[in-house]
């Protein structure tokens, strides 16, 4: 398992975990609870939720861990309330979350928006269930893909991250909290039924072995410092809290650099531009694939959470039957790491890609492969899992493309 | 002593206001203006520290009087600036965190969150501006629009009753009940002043004029003529039932400290059910058993 520091260089100073809020040591755990524990060993010490089945986990454990380390849970009146709950207690200087699942983060959309046009550094766990409306509550889906990306109105650009097993729910976890503050974007843990669900070894390490991407607290005094205007050569700013004396105007109108609203085209285009820019400039630093074999494949299985799973089995099936067959698991699926794809692409003769929805991010895959190779799409409309078989299928179809 | 050319020269005021964000949007004749001299002034008799001081506000007119106030400002989401100032309270209790928004915002769009923070009774001072309209997006109905209106929306006139806030918030727990209109200045900074000394959640409601699109369609006249119908209908009567004090069309507008008692804030009453284990725990966490939550997997 690849520890957090991989990708994190900003040169700003990494800090240690607080250890007294991580639970070292060899746990049985679901993903859920690994999700929570991950949070708290990234430095969450507030959230605020409202209960969602299969989510409900995460916050039920936060609610009894939390007054443990100085932090707190608060079940709000609805997921209006939460999502835009713990963008209050980010700007009071703290990390926040919260978790929910399909009919919960329909709510939350306008306040992704919010904090991805405010720049407010927070995480949304998704664990994922069978949509649309009340769908299937306690069952597997991967339906909220395209919503995590583009669900709120207007145009912006986030991260996305998708575990596919407990002990990955909690490192995703601290890596959110990390991509969080480092790009002050929204981060959306991209969980599924299965994955929230299923219970597994978990081993946290020690705090000093999990590294923390602190606040970019402001280099300048109050008087001297623009809200929106400390701007390195990533492009994300310099962050100050609410009671620090720095008088900072915080508004999801767009705005300029004091963080006052300007309601003209020129202003728009300054803003907007930069909140995608700070992003795709990291595109190599936000291509998180787990990657096998694919030196010499033909076929590459695209997927993610749950279905890697599944899918590994078809993969093993495929090489015991001769197939060169790699493997291309997304761990991050937005930004959409469209450089390495256009790469295999070139190579090889097909993608395979079963995701549990009816085609979300295999349009992305498809369109990456620029017509280079062949997309072989797995639709599936989520309940459960797919059949290993119907992926071997769908392999020996793409090898004889 | 001040003599006046040095008032002339400086007024007090502008040392709280963002000066460089001064002429404010609000239109001639409208109320919010009025509220925000009374709450400057109330600033200024408490001395209130400035950098602890939060204004947090949604959408709408009364919504931009935060960014005018020289301190931390949110403009939030429609509905949701008490959410957002609920997480600002818990999670740095040394803040002082006021929600400065409308009627539409707060008690229609909001209305849930209204009911909900003055329950848990979290540090929030919330002021609602009443204009009893719509007026950013041009003069719509709200949930305080009176009955028998003309509005945008309801262009036969409304029929829809309309709330009583001050009854819905001393309900759901609120610990200091007050509304005054925008002609009662200087009761309003009164009860500015004292409700920034109390604890809890405390709600100022202030009737004000909508000239442009509240007052013109319903012939009601200018700016001027609605500080004259405050003055000939309001009647103070301080500790009035709430439940006494709905706003009838034509009929006489109750002001006053309706509601102003003692209850423990969210964080009194969870440090309180945390008890002494509270600090024990920050020091030396216990390990947690691991059990998984059985849910019903309905909802």
């Amino acid at each position: 398992m690849a520890t957090i520091a991989d990708s994190l260089h900003t040169g700003r100073e990494m800090q240690h975990a607080d250890p007294r809020a991580v639970l070292t040591g060899t746990h049985f755990m679901n993903g859920d609870a690994a999700a929570c524990e991950g949070a708290l060993a990234a430095g969450a010490r507030f959230g605020a939720g409202y209960p969602i089945t299969p989510s409900t986990e995460i916050v039920e454990r936060f609610a009894a861990r939390a007054p443990q380390v100085g932090g707190l849970f608060i079940q709000m009146e609805d997921e209006l309330a939460a999502s835009i709950t713990l963008q209050g207690m980010v700007w009071a200087g703290q990390k926040a979350f919260t978790s929910t699942s399909g009919p919960g983060f329909s709510l939350m959309m306008e306040h992704i928006g919010y904090a991805a046009m405010t720049e407010t550094p927070c995480v949304f766990f998704n664990v994922q269930r069978g949509g649309p409306s009340t769908g299937l509550p306690t069952l597997p889906a991967q339906g909220d893909m395209m919503q995590a990306r583009f669900g709120s109105h207007g145009d912006y650009s986030l991260i996305a991250l998708v575990p596919n097993s407990p002990q990955e729910c909690f490192w995703l976890a601290v890596k959110a909290f990390n991509l969080a503050e480092q790009f002050r974007v929204p981060v959306m843990v991209m969980m599924d039924e299965c994955v929230g669900h299923m219970t597994e070894k978990v081993v946290i390490p020690k705090a000093e072995e999990i590294e923390i991407f602190p606040r970019r607290s402001p280099s300048k005094k109050p008087g001297e410092f623009l809200a929106y205007g400390e701007i390195g050569e990533d492009l994300v700013p310099e962050m100050a809290s609410a009671g620090e004396g720095y008088k900072i105007y915080v508004t999801g109108m767009t705005h300029d650099k004091r963080g006052y609203p300007l309601g003209n085209a020129d202003a728009q285009r300054t803003l907007i531009t930069r909140l995608f820019e700070k992003i795709s400039r990291a595109e190599d630093e936000l291509t998180l694939i787990d990657e096998d074999h694919m030196d010499d494949a033909d076929v590459a299985v695209v997927s993610y959470g749950i279905t890697s799973r599944v899918a590994e089995r078809a993969i093993q099936l495929a090489r015991a039957k001769g197939l060169k067959v790699g493997r291309m698991r997304l761990k991050g699926v937005w930004p959409f790491p469209e450089k390495r794809f256009r790469e295999v692409a070139q190579r090889i003769k097909a993608f395979v890609a079963p995701e549990l929805n009816m085609g979300q991010v295999v349009l992305e895959v498809e369109r990456c492969a620029g017509g280079h190779c062949r997309t072989i799409a797995m639709p599936h409309p989520g309940g459960t899992v797919h059949r290993p078989l119907d992926i071997l299928a769908a392999i020996e179809k793409g090898a004889r493309a | 002593m001040s003599t006046l050319t040095e008032i002339a020269a400086h007024n007090p005021v502008e040392d709280y206001l963002r000066m460089d964000r001064i002429p404010s949007i609000w239109c001639p004749g409208c109320g919010i203006g009025t509220t925000v001299n009374s709450f400057v002034h109330a600033l200024i008799r408490t001395g209130t520290d400035m950098k602890k001081l939060i204004m947090v506000s949604g959408i709408g007119c009364s919504g931009r009087v935060g960014g005018y106030i020289g301190t931390d400002h949110f403009h939030t989401t429609h509905g949701r600036a008490i959410p957002f100032a609920t997480g600002l309270s818990l999670a740095n209790p040394e803040l002082n965190v006021v929600v400065y928004s409308g009627d539409g915002d707060l008690v229609s769009i909001g209305g849930n969150h209204l009911i909900h923070a003055a329950r848990r009774n979290v540090n929030l001072l919330v002021i609602c501006v009443n204009n009893m309209i719509y007026a950013m997006t041009g003069g719509q109905a709200a949930a305080t629009t009176p009955p028998s209106s003309m509005s945008s929306t309801t262009p036969y006139g409304a029929f829809e009753p309309d709330i009583n806030i001050p009854q819905l918030v001393d309900a759901a727990g609120a610990t200091y009940v007050a509304r005054w209109t925008a002609f009662h200045v200087k009761q309003l900074e009164t009860s500015m002043a004292e409700a920034l000394k109390k604890k809890g959640f405390r709600f100022i409601e202030v009737v004000t004029p909508c000239p442009t699109l509240f007052q013109r369609r319903n012939n009601m006249g200018d700016g001027l003529a609605a500080m004259k119908d405050y003055k000939d209908r309001s009647k103070i009567r301080n500790g009035a039932a709430t439940h006494e004090v709905a706003m009838l069309p034509g009929q006489e507008i109750i002001v006053g400290k309706f509601v102003d008692r003692e209850r423990q804030d969210y964080l009194t009453l969870m440090r309180a059910r945390l008890g002494a284990n509270f600090q024990e725990w920050i020091d030396a966490p216990p390990q947690v058993e691991h059990e998984e939550g059985e849910g019903c997997g309905e909802c």
